[in-house]
């Protein structure tokens, strides 16, 4: 069966780390890292990156759109 | 399959709009006002009309909408841009006119011009961005301030026995004969953002049908004046915002629903 894949990449630089794209992720792929980018906010990351299926309900609500989504077909 | 393999420019299905510069918002973290410009300029890159667009930026935190759109962009004195975007679209009745304001702007030192440009019934598109509060200046109350809801100016909550009541502008833009079609929606999730996308995007193809006046108003968040963190922020405007300003189409084509 046929399944999706997902990635997303997240400019650090960009990220502003209000968080407002973690509770839309419906399979908990992004957490907060604990470094900070240049201006001294926490960007968002793939914590868990074999759950994100490319939904881009993440990309969607980010207001400064840090967030880049790919996605791909995979047959098992 | 690594994740390296997947981010591939051939797989990519979303990235920001080109329409959009590389200029960081000047907004704070998790403001409205940075998806819902995105929408705006998403919207006019699929309907392709980038050269046929001009915008209008007003007063308050949007007031540098210029330097982030990548359109066509001019900005009105505090509340006149309904009245530029008239002249602009009657000189240029071609184009498609967009105005995009904020809740000060619009619904308090605006009124007049917003509520005589959506009677006369101008071909524009006005995208107001309420917040109930001025953002920009320091959290003070505005004209969209909710009942008891406190602001650096209402510390103890807004009391409508001697501050008045709030002022639901689009339902009253709703109820004048220029306006064709009015609608109220939120950018905090997914869902909402995808109905605002679709709701922006009638509005700007009503432009060609000189009918009247589209208004799309988006709730949105403040949690820098709310004095919240941005996902608080969207849930209390969940619980507190969205009753008194429910989401929705209010008027389709002319009719009032």
């Amino acid at each position: 069966m046929a399944k999706v894949k997902g990635a997303i990449v997240v400019d650090t630089e960009v990220c502003k780390g209000c968080e407002v794209c973690i509770p839309v992720c419906q399979d908990n792929v992004i957490s907060m890292s604990k470094e900070v980018n240049r201006k001294g906010y926490h960007y968002a990351y793939m914590s868990n990156p074999e759950a994100c299926t490319g939904c881009t309900n993440c990309a969607l609500v980010c207001p400064d759109r840090a967030i880049s989504v790919y996605r791909v077909k995979v047959t098992d | 399959m690594d994740v390296l393999d997947i981010i591939k420019p051939e797989n990519q299905v979303f990235c920001k709009t080109k329409l959009m510069t590389d200029t960081t918002l000047s907004y704070c973290p998790g403001c409205g006002h940075g998806t819902a410009h995105n929408l705006a300029m998403e919207v006019v890159d699929e309907l392709g009309i980038v050269e046929d667009t001009i915008g209008v930026a007003p007063v308050g935190c949007s007031v540098l909408a210029y330097d982030f759109m990548n359109v066509d962009i001019t900005q009105a004195a505090h509340g006149r841009a309904p009245a530029l975007a008239t002249a602009i679209s009657r000189l240029w009745p071609d184009k498609y006119v967009f105005t995009y304001q904020g809740d000060g702007d619009l619904a308090a030192i605006g009124t007049a011009e917003t509520i005589h440009a959506c009677n006369r019934g101008e071909d524009i598109v006005i995208i107001f961005v309420n917040n109930g509060i001025y953002g920009m200046t320091g959290g003070q109350m505005a004209p969209t301030t909710l009942p008891g809801m406190r602001t650096s100016t209402s510390p103890y909550g807004r009391e409508t026995s001697s501050m008045g009541n709030p002022l639901k502008i689009t339902e009253l833009v709703a109820n004048l004969p220029g306006t064709y079609y009015v609608t109220r929606q939120s950018v905090h999730t997914h869902k909402h953002v995808r109905k605002a996308k679709k709701a922006l995007k009638t509005a700007f193809e009503n432009t060609r049908l000189k009918k009247g006046l589209s208004f799309v108003e988006i709730v949105s968040n403040c949690n820098s004046g709310w004095k919240m963190n941005p996902i608080e922020s969207n849930e209390w405007m969940e619980k507190h915002m969205f009753p008194f300003y429910p989401l929705g189409d209010i008027k389709v084509k002319g009719k009032l629903k």
